[in-house]
């Protein structure tokens, strides 16, 4: 289980979350909802070591693992799909993950796995990343992610600016991960599509977490209302 | 007309060296976004070092790399762990006024290593070997370097291109941030890549050496001729920075055969040129 608890986050002077208690369970997927300027982003790049916190505000099954660097936490499994993609341009599509998989785990998701399971890609592999188009981009930048064999891939606004079909490619292959037992935690603006892609959610605002439950039995009128905190 | 064969074939062999000189200055600029000030006085430490191990062991110049390469590696892979770490990736400034003073330590530490007095390296029979090519008289040991100077650039080339550490350097200078999410351990990575470049600085300096009597103070110049070969080439692109560094040689010898004392003055002269011509460099940057 990988948990925060009572998780605060600054940036030089100002902070930007105060007291986050989060929990994700291997196997199952949890949303956090919330408007620009929330803390969302901000609480996944803490997870992964990109925001320095305290080592005791993020555990690993337990065990404090905050505050280390973004190496440490990849050889826990726990890793990051940056927001706005950020392929690397000198690398082509099978060098993004290639690199990836190299410096991450071992285990069941490999370059060679990810272009069979998107057939999209496998023509496009010799291609700078960034020539793609944004779906095919954000099915590279979810891979490069998963071909470090994570336990806990987080996934920062990964459906923003894609077309409703690219949407749909992006979430089909997060199926077929869950499904082989890893957690994923989606930061997702659109309210609807988180709920109905997710088991549990969280919804923040201001950097604290104003709202929190089922995402089957969630009252939309309530998740709205704490989204603008009205 | 021989006469012009023959100091523009020097002139690509000059040229050859310098951009292997330039190629360091390019991979540090490019994977660490570092000006190294201190890259000429290197050249000239390497230099140094070599004379000392052919001396104390007795071996040719060629044979002293097998130890001076591996010690060169060492050397930069310590300093970017003790040193340039702790700069880098900040600003712009804090290596160059680093690196500056280091330029300045190296060259007393050698003066009072070695004092002021000019050395050279011998080749031995090598050095006087030569042949002649369709009326042009070419010696041996500038052919075998310049030969040595485009495998070194090949290499490098390919290393970029086809390996495990030219992806992660090529991932390092896009997005050093979104490189440590894919695991990629700059510091540790940083000291490498320096150690890489001090080996082909200990190459560069033995090519050099064996061609160019050098001095503690010899340094800076050659960091001006590795700046302008990067620098008209276009920056990261490494068959730029050859060309660069062929266009100074070239620029060079030729201003040397119209008076002996100002070849580099030709050297700086054509770099403002084409530097006012084509402000981007001459070439844009590439994958490499």
């Amino acid at each position: 289980m990988l948990s925060t608890e009572k998780l605060s986050a600054y940036y030089g002077m100002f902070q930007a979350l105060f007291g986050i208690s989060f929990f994700a369970e291997r196997g199952e997927v949890v949303s956090l909802i919330g408007a620009n300027g929330a803390g969302k982003s901000t609480l996944l790049r803490s997870i992964v070591g990109s925001v320095r916190v305290a080592p005791s505000d993020v555990r690993l099954d337990g065990h404090a693992v905050g505050g280390r660097s973004e190496i440490d936490q990849l050889a826990r499994g726990i890793a990051l799909v940056p927001e706005g993609r950020r392929l690397f341009p000198s690398l082509t599509v099978e060098e993004n993950l290639v690199l990836a998989a190299r410096n991450g785990r071992s285990g069941p998701w490999t370059p060679d796995r990810l272009l069979r399971e998107l057939p999209v890609l496998k023509p496009l592999r010799s291609r700078p990343a960034t020539a793609l188009s944004g779906g095919q981009q954000q099915l590279v930048a979810v891979g490069r992610a998963l071909v470090t064999n994570p336990d806990f891939l987080l996934c920062d606004e990964i459906s923003l600016g894609l077309s409703p079909v690219a949407v749909e490619a992006v979430y089909a292959l997060l199926a077929t991960v869950v499904n082989e037992g890893m957690a994923i935690v989606l930061v997702e603006q659109n309210v609807r599509r988180a709920l109905a892609k997710s088991s549990r959610y969280y919804c923040m605002l201001k950097g604290k977490i104003v709202l929190e439950g089922e995402s089957k039995t969630a009252d939309y009128a309530r998740v709205s209302a704490a989204y603008f905190g009205d | 007309m021989q006469i012009m064969a023959e100091t523009f074939l020097n002139g690509l062999m000059l040229g050859a060296l310098y951009a292997v000189f330039g190629l360091g200055l390019s991979l540090s600029l490019g994977v660490m976004r570092m000006i190294n000030i201190a890259h000429g006085d290197l050249i000239v430490v390497g230099a140094y070092l070599t004379s000392v191990v052919m001396s104390a062991i007795g071996i040719g110049p060629f044979a002293a790399l097998v130890l001076v390469v591996p010690m060169m590696f060492g050397l930069g892979w310590v300093m970017q762990i003790l040193l340039l770490n702790r700069v880098v990736g900040r600003d712009a400034l804090a290596p160059l006024l680093l690196t500056f003073g280091l330029s300045i330590v190296l060259q007393n530490i050698l003066q009072e290593l070695f004092t002021a007095d000019t050395r050279s390296l011998q080749a031995g029979d090598l050095a006087s070997l030569g042949f002649e090519f369709g009326g042009v008289s070419i010696g041996v040991l500038p052919l075998l370097s310049t030969a040595a100077s485009f495998a070194l650039l090949g290499v490098t080339h390919w290393l970029i291109g086809h390996t495990h550490f030219g992806r992660q350097a090529r991932a390092v200078s896009d997005d050093p941030d979104t490189a440590r999410l894919v695991g990629v351990n700059d510091r540790r990575f940083f000291a490498v890549v320096t150690g890489f470049i001090f080996s082909l600085i200990g190459m560069a300096a033995v090519l050099y050496a064996l061609r160019t009597p050098f001095s503690p103070t010899a340094g800076p110049e050659r960091l001006l001729y590795s700046f302008e070969a990067v620098v008209l080439g276009g920056l990261g692109n490494i068959w730029g920075t050859l060309f660069g560094g062929l266009v100074i040689g070239v620029a060079q010898l030729f201003g040397a055969k119209i008076s002996s004392g100002l070849g580099p003055f030709f050297g700086h002269l054509v770099f403002l040129i084409a530097l006012l011509a084509f402000p981007q460099g001459l070439f844009r940057r590439s994958a490499s």
